[in-house]
């Protein structure tokens, strides 16, 4: 409780990050509770196409007469799971891999790096778009591909800190009362590596947003569910005429992105008060 | 000096055959797990094959030998830059790309260079006034920006300079039926490229702004700046000769790390505004389920980020001679 009490009194000197975690609770309440306060199908044809936000629905109707709030709402569970599937696959994997390599060394290190110079230097979104292509547009699919994208950033940190810490005098303690490594790695090295890559995990949750967006305003979206990017996608051959079924769900990925990495900066300075930026 | 820079080059551009190499095997990898095969695809599209005529296709394009000679055989056939057919069209995969890359690299290059100029001066003002409004102003529209999705960011400024103000051509990259030469010409193409780059580079902008303000604030803290101020060296003297070069080393590897992204960033960019360059033929082959051609595009576009990382290289001994081409 000490500790939570000491995190939470860091975070909340952080003025930005508290205006973030509340504008992203209250995303994701929209995308808990939203569908059954305000019970319309995304996919229903409810009224007349075209119709400006405030007349007849409060953000009005899109090319096909869908109620474009009601869009906004599953889009937001549809972001949201994406954003953070996808990122926890990507730390899970991003650490496992940092881990190996940073604790090991030598060629283990050697490979490992290697394959994650890989990821890191081919178009992480053409892969995305390739992956997603082959293997069709499913949210567990996307999921997959944004994470098999996402994943080489942790993996690098994760390897720094690993490596800062397995020569330190009680790691060696450990290995001489006969530790096994996985015990060193997981139970005593990791608690304290965590907190710098629970900070990259909380930026990648608002990557993964970002490039599922795209994904499904190029149209490969899962096609049985509606996400703010299919919604821009579809708006995108009636610009002209109708700007706003465009710009309302962009602006909710932007609000959701931006207080996600306000959030994350809230965190790093909670988490890592000694490396707090000036 | 120079034949040490060259030994560098050689030994960089070696380092790049098993880079090639893994990136040939990713794709070969991808082929083989997509669901169905050229044969399959080829017998669909004739509507009546029988499974004789699809095992007979089958053999001919050597998709019945054993997986280990069929990787060697499109090692052979990339070696003789041979990237196969795209499903849908019947052209050949290089050529599509080839017709397209050269668009691609022109708003790419455009962009990065807008950004690095923005973002660094920017960043270096903002440094510089550090804690007032402008430093404020500065660091909170780059968190925006950071924020926003670049394809919404072109619809919105197609909205604002294309509908609205009728400043700015919306799509393209020239004036249909113009048919103009010369300066004229490059003048068309520049006004059609203001937006997508603009799109594209806004990004970037905001990122090499945070990281250049505070590479500068770094700067700043060091000895050396201490003794030019010392010397009785102006604050501009200071700020844009002496930190300026020092802070710029980080942005410039941030730069070359991100290529692939802002290639990635492209597709979306040209999909927005119509510029015909590798996106949109992403954008169609997705359409058309073309995966021989999504896969030719992965295969170059790797290439392509892979021999832009060795320019950034290059121009990072440039920036800091420290640097020596061991």
């Amino acid at each position: 409780m000490n500790i939570l009490g000491a995190f939470w009194a860091r975070f909340r000197n952080n003025r930005a990050a508290v205006g973030g975690a509340v504008v992203l609770a209250l995303v994701v309440l929209l995308a808990l509770v939203g569908p059954w306060l305000y019970p319309v199908d995304p996919f229903d044809m409810v009224g007349r196409p075209f119709m400006p936000p405030f007349a007849r629905f409060p953000l009005g109707t899109d090319v096909a007469g869908r109620d474009i709030l009601a869009g906004i709402i599953h889009g937001a569970r549809i972001s949201l799971l994406i954003g953070v599937m996808a990122s926890l696959a990507a730390t899970a994997i991003g650490v496992t891999f940092g881990a190996l390599a940073g604790y090991y060394g030598g060629w283990i290190d050697d490979a490992l790096m290697r394959v994650t110079e890989f990821f890191l230097t081919i178009p992480s979104f053409v892969l995305a778009v390739v992956l997603v292509a082959i293997f069709s547009p499913t949210v567990a699919n996307i999921t997959i591909a944004i994470a098999i994208v996402s994943w080489p950033s942790v993996a690098r940190l994760a390897r720094g800190e690993f490596i800062a810490h397995r020569d330190r005098e009680y790691v060696q303690g450990c290995r001489a009362i006969g530790m096994p490594d996985w015990e060193i790695i997981l139970l005593q090295i990791m608690p304290n590596a965590l907190p710098p890559v629970i900070v990259v995990a909380s930026l990648t949750v608002a990557t993964a947003i970002l490039t599922e967006s795209g994904l499904s305003f190029l149209g490969l979206g899962d096609p049985n569910l509606v996400s703010w990017g299919y919604m821009i996608g579809v708006a995108r051959t009636v610009l002209r005429v109708a700007p706003w079924m465009a710009a309302i769900p962009g602006l909710m990925i932007l609000v959701t992105v931006l207080a996600i990495n306000l959030v994350g900066e809230g965190l790093n300075d909670a988490l890592n008060p000694r490396l707090k930026q000036r | 000096m120079r034949k040490t820079t060259l030994a560098f080059v050689v030994r960089r551009l070696l380092h790049l055959v098993p880079v090639v190499f893994a990136i040939a095997a990713m794709n070969f990898l991808l082929i083989k797990l997509a669901p169905g095969d050229a044969a399959d695809i080829l017998a669909g599209q004739m509507g009546h094959a029988t499974l004789e005529f699809t095992e007979q296709l089958r053999r001919s394009f050597g998709l019945d030998l054993p997986l280990a000679e069929q990787f060697v055989v499109y090692i052979e056939r990339l070696l003789r830059l041979d990237l196969g057919m795209s499903f849908i069209q019947g052209v050949p995969v290089l050529d599509l790309i080839a017709d397209r890359l050269l668009a691609t690299v022109i708003l790419m290059v455009v962009a990065i260079v807008l950004a690095v100029g923005v973002g660094v001066v920017l960043g270096v003002v903002a440094a510089r006034r550090r804690g007032t409004w402008i430093d404020t102003v500065i660091s909170v529209l780059a968190l925006i920006v950071y924020a926003t999705p670049a394809f919404w960011l072109g619809l919105m400024l197609i909205v604002l300079f294309s509908i609205v103000f009728d400043l700015l051509p919306s799509g393209g990259m020239m004036k249909i039926g113009a048919d103009l030469s010369g300066f004229a010409y490059a003048l068309d193409v520049a006004r059609h490229l203001i937006l997508p780059a603009a799109t594209l580079g806004l990004f970037y902008v905001a990122i090499y702004t945070r990281l250049m303000r505070a590479a500068m604030l770094e700067v700043y803290s060091l000895d050396f700046i201490t003794t030019a101020r010392a010397k009785g060296l102006s604050e501009t003297t200071v700020a844009w000769t002496h930190a300026l070069r020092n802070a710029l080393l980080p942005v410039v590897t941030l730069a070359g790390v991100q290529i692939g992204h802002l290639l990635g960033g492209s597709i979306l960019v040209e999909t927005v505004f119509g510029w015909p360059g590798l996106g949109r033929l992403v954008f169609d082959a997705v359409l058309q389920r073309d995966l021989n051609l999504l896969l030719g595009i992965l295969f170059v576009s790797s290439i392509v980020v892979v021999i832009a990382n060795l320019i950034v290289d290059l121009l990072y001994g440039f920036l800091d001679p420290r640097i020596v081409h061991k």
